[in-house]
């Protein structure tokens, strides 16, 4: 039994994080229709900005900011010379767009830091938390704990801001419909600014936590890419949506490896989110939380 | 003025639905088959063409160019947005292997049209979720494919013969005695093959079933009420192109690598034949080729151009860079041809076509 | 008003049909019938419920209650394809052509019930699947050169104005040779002139291949001229039933909406 919450234990705090990626997807959707299948180069980017500052001799409280404004700026590019020549199209159509500025930040990632894995220092220790383990005897990771702990508070911030300031509400404005929101006076660009600023904030703490855990490579892409599984399940349009959908994929996939994996030769983690979100789709093809969708004919 | 089609006329619906119907187009390729199929063997006997243009060039971009067919019958032709073709390419290459493995006396076409034919049915089975789901929830779906078949492969061991390394080497194409083993050889046999299989690729497009992939394509509430049906028309689109990426992953594993792994038919794979319809044309046959064209010669192009840069100019490149170079530079370009222009080089064909009817006046 | 066709039997007979989306009441308790031959109107003000019976009449919405009796087989659970496969074709409010094809092969589309070819004669091509394309073609050169749309035969859809679209979305219902043929708004947004030739084109259909008609439409000056029999509802139900005359005279259609001729 205790093995058994200690699996789920550590499976729904990986969730959490994964929800934190699944954020800034979904932050980006919101407001602008758009899947930014980039999302997680960008993840990938920021660790590896950051780390690459630290080995440079910059401490990571200087790295951070620095960071953070190359995010920004990737993501005020990208809506400048990506998405709004694109406006009109497909969402097909963009969504191949940011396929292609996945590569093209993953390469730009490599070409200026190298092709090297780099660690990253949070000061926080992957090991078990000294109470837990004597107490319960459960050995649960204190990093685990506290990474989540910072994605909950932000995803927490995050939640608030949406639903309760002035720019969260003209943000789900935006979301809803462009037109409307620029007749009422609500400034398009600055509003996508904002979005892609956040979310660029999000792909930073998200890299930081998963660089510090799992050491910054290109691996790091394959667990933004998970946030897909996340998405589907959470809708792709909806805050506690990802927070539940990431909760979901964390523990099932953990406790997939634990208990099914031995019985089929281990490394089930690599797809069983995938065929989890594939067979929920054949359920509900808009997702738990998505917008039912109704085409006319 | 050298293409104009006046003068060219079509007395019959059979020369009106003629592949190419206007003579300059016949004319043009005539030569490039001449070329390929007697040219080619020619200079490489003379010894002006070396082994490398086949094993590097020629013959990866013909085998490329049948994934990028199959993908273009589901994603282009019928509207299925597809990101597991590399699996497909595994389990032709994988079947293939054990036809030949465990069968004494199998001939190899038969091999790799069974190899095929596995693609195809697992092709049907993961495309059963396509009749719910649609959009990037599609492309999402196929990311199950792709991680579960290769990893399916890597750990049922029956399938790599239980080698320890989890790489097979494929044995060698003979077909009546004759041996297919030298660089041009197999550039010959990989070239039939494709050329066969893009005939018949062309044909039914231009027919029935392919009008049925792009009505579902199109509009598939309307495609119904004329009587299409959805899901035999989609699970025909999975099958049809399961099966060419089936094909093109045997020739992979036979005719150009020689040993392979499951994991070498990864995500990146797909991704690649991928930007090779968009970049050489959705929907388009020509584009196929073209995207295959230009997703091989790239990376040589691109290498070249770094010699360049570190011989004249005096740069020093670190070593690695080249291939994020050659990430950022594909990135780029799918950006760049989305924006410009979204039907791709075959568009861009069409056009440059347009513009030789009238050529040399301005309009 | 076409002379000289004969109007049959009843072939198309709608029982007491109810249709509900969710909390909506989209039509409730319709009954009429449609005989061969004739071309039935279907008006009523925006909102009425006019779609939704052409969606239930070819299988698109399954009603709650009610019958369909088509040339007498029950079909009330019908599908579209089993629609399409008894002879019903339609045309939309907002075209559904192919946007990606020709205009030759979206009108090649509605002859597909009558392809026998499988994939496999389509990809070897010469021999049975040429034979059959080249038939079927001649079909639709047929309906091409009646809609008089042949310069534009090689022309992707999407690039014509949305008059020769509508034109072509009749073409592609044609090739089907269908027994009723169901039209929604053919001649929204259309000027003058090309409103005559669709209200030509329709009644050259109904006189020379006999097809049955049943058409919605919001001009009046064409309901009025070329109908046999108008339906009219409102709110999702029938207020009257009869010919032109009849329904012009009804106090209920005029309080509904008739008010001026266009």
């Amino acid at each position: 039994m205790q093995f058994f919450l200690e699996v789920l234990i550590g499976g729904l705090l990986s969730g959490v994080m994964y929800a934190l990626v699944a954020l800034g997807y979904v932050l980006i959707y919101k407001a602008s229709g758009v899947f930014n299948f980039a999302q997680g180069a960008m993840v990938f980017f920021a660790a590896l900005t950051t780390a690459g500052l630290v080995d440079s001799g910059l401490s990571l409280w200087l790295a951070l900011p620095l960071t953070m404004v190359a995010m920004v700026m990737l993501g005020l590019l990208t809506e400048k010379i990506v998405l709004r020549p694109l406006v009109a199209q497909h969402e097909i159509t963009l969504f191949m767009a940011t396929i292609g500025l996945t590569f093209f930040v993953e390469g730009l990632a490599q070409a200026i830091w190298g092709a090297n894995v780099r660690s990253l220092e949070l000061g926080i220790e992957d090991v078990p938390l000294e109470w837990l383990l004597e107490n319960a005897n459960m050995a649960i990771s204190q990093f685990d704990l506290i990474a989540s702990g910072i994605a909950a508070v932000l995803v927490t911030l995050l939640a608030i801001f949406f639903s309760k300031t002035k720019i969260g509400r003209a943000l789900r404005a935006v979301a809803d419909d462009h037109q409307a929101a620029l007749s009422i006076g609500i400034p398009l660009q600055h509003i996508w600014g904002i979005v892609w600023a956040v979310a660029g904030f999000v792909a930073l703490v998200a890299g930081l936590l998963w660089g510090a855990r799992n050491g910054v490579q290109f691996a790091l892409t394959f667990v933004a890419l998970k946030a897909l599984p996340v998405l589907i399940l959470g809708g792709f349009t909806s805050v506690p949506g990802a927070i539940v959908g990431g909760l979901i994929i964390g523990a099932s996939e953990k406790l997939a490896e634990v208990y099914i994996g031995p019985h089929v030769g281990g490394g089930i983690e690599g797809w069983f989110p995938y065929v989890l979100a594939l067979l929920f789709l054949l359920v509900r093809p808009e997702g738990l939380f998505g917008e039912r969708i109704i085409r006319r004919i | 003025m050298l293409y104009r089609e006046a003068g060219q006329f079509k007395a019959t619906y059979a020369e009106d639905s003629q592949i190419f119907p206007i003579r300059q187009d016949k004319i043009g390729i005539a030569l490039i088959l001449a070329v390929a199929f007697v040219g080619a063997p020619l200079l490489s006997v003379a010894g002006m063409l070396s082994d490398y243009t086949f094993t590097a060039i020629l013959t990866p971009f013909l085998i490329f160019s049948l994934a990028a067919l199959g993908l273009n019958i589901l994603t282009g032709y019928a509207g299925q947005l597809s990101l597991g073709t590399a699996a497909f390419m595994a389990v032709g290459a994988f079947a293939s292997y054990n036809f030949m493995l465990r069968i004494d006396g199998m001939p190899i076409l038969m091999a790799f049209i069974l190899g095929g034919l596995c693609a195809a049915a697992v092709g049907i089975v993961f495309g059963l979720p396509s009749l719910r789901i649609r959009g990037f929830y599609l492309a999402a779906a196929t990311l199950a494919t792709q991680f579960f078949i290769v990893w399916c492969l890597t750990k049922v061991g029956w399938f790599t013969n239980y080698s320890s390394s989890g790489v097979i080497t494929a044995q060698k194409i003979e077909i009546l005695g004759y041996t297919f083993d030298t660089a041009f050889s197999k550039y010959l046999f990989v070239l039939s093959v494709v050329t066969v299989m893009a005939l018949l690729a062309k044909n039914m497009v231009r027919t029935n079933i392919g009008r049925s992939w792009m009505a579902i394509r199109d509009m598939d509430m309307a495609a119904e009420v004329i009587g299409f049906r959805p899901m035999q028309t989609k699970l025909m689109a999975f099958a049809v192109s399961s099966f060419y990426c089936g094909v093109a992953g045997a020739l992979f594993a036979y005719a150009y690598l020689g040993t392979v792994e499951p994991e070498g038919f990864n995500l990146d794979l797909s991704f690649r034949i991928l930007f090779m319809i968009i970049i050489g044309g959705v929907g388009s046959i020509l584009g196929s080729f073209l995207g295959a064209a230009f997703i091989v010669l790239l990376p040589i192009g691109l290498n070249m151009f770094m010699h360049f840069l570190e011989g004249s100019v005096g740069i020093n490149l670190p070593s690695g860079i080249s291939s994020s170079f050659e990430l950022m530079v594909f990135g780029a370009l799918i950006i760049f041809f989305l924006i410009v222009e979204p039907h791709g080089l075959a568009r861009l064909w069409q056009i440059g076509k347009e513009k030789l009817r009238l050529w040399p006046f301005p309009h | 008003m076409s002379e000289g066709r004969q109007i049959g039997e009843v072939i198309l007979d709608l029982k007491n049909i109810s249709l509900r989306f969710g909390g909506v009441k989209a039509l409730t308790d319709i009954s009429f019938d449609v005989r061969e031959h004739e071309i039935r109107a279907i008006i009523g003000p925006n909102g009425a419920g006019k779609s939704s019976m052409l969606n239930v009449i070819n299988g698109v919405y399954r009603p709650q209650e009610g019958d369909i009796i088509f040339r007498g087989k029950h079909h009330r659970d019908m599908d579209t394809y089993e629609a399409a496969k008894a002879g019903i074709a339609r045309t939309f409010q907002n075209i559904a052509l192919f946007k990606g094809m020709t205009v030759l092969d979206n009108i090649m589309t509605g002859r597909n019930l009558k392809m026998k070819s499988n994939f496999l004669l389509d990809a070897i091509y010469w021999g049975p699947a040429q034979r059959e394309e080249i038939e079927h073609r001649k079909k639709v050169e047929e309906i091409i050169d009646f809609l008089e749309i042949q310069h534009i035969r090689k022309t992707p859809v999407g690039r014509l104005p949305y008059g020769l679209q509508k034109r072509v979305e009749l073409g592609r219902a044609l090739a089907a040779e269908p027994s009723i043929l169901l039209l929604d708004e053919p001649m929204a947004g259309m000027n003058v002139e090309e409103k005559q030739d669709m209200c030509r084109f329709i009644l050259d259909v109904n006189d020379q291949l006999g097809t049955t008609i049943v058409l919605i439409e919001h001009d009046m000056g064409v309901v009025m001229d070329i109908s046999d029999r108008v339906v009219v509802l409102d709110y999702g139900k029938k207020i009257a039933d009869g010919t032109p005359d009849e329904v012009r005279a009804n106090q209920d259609v005029i309080d509904a909406y008739l008010g001026v001729a266009h």
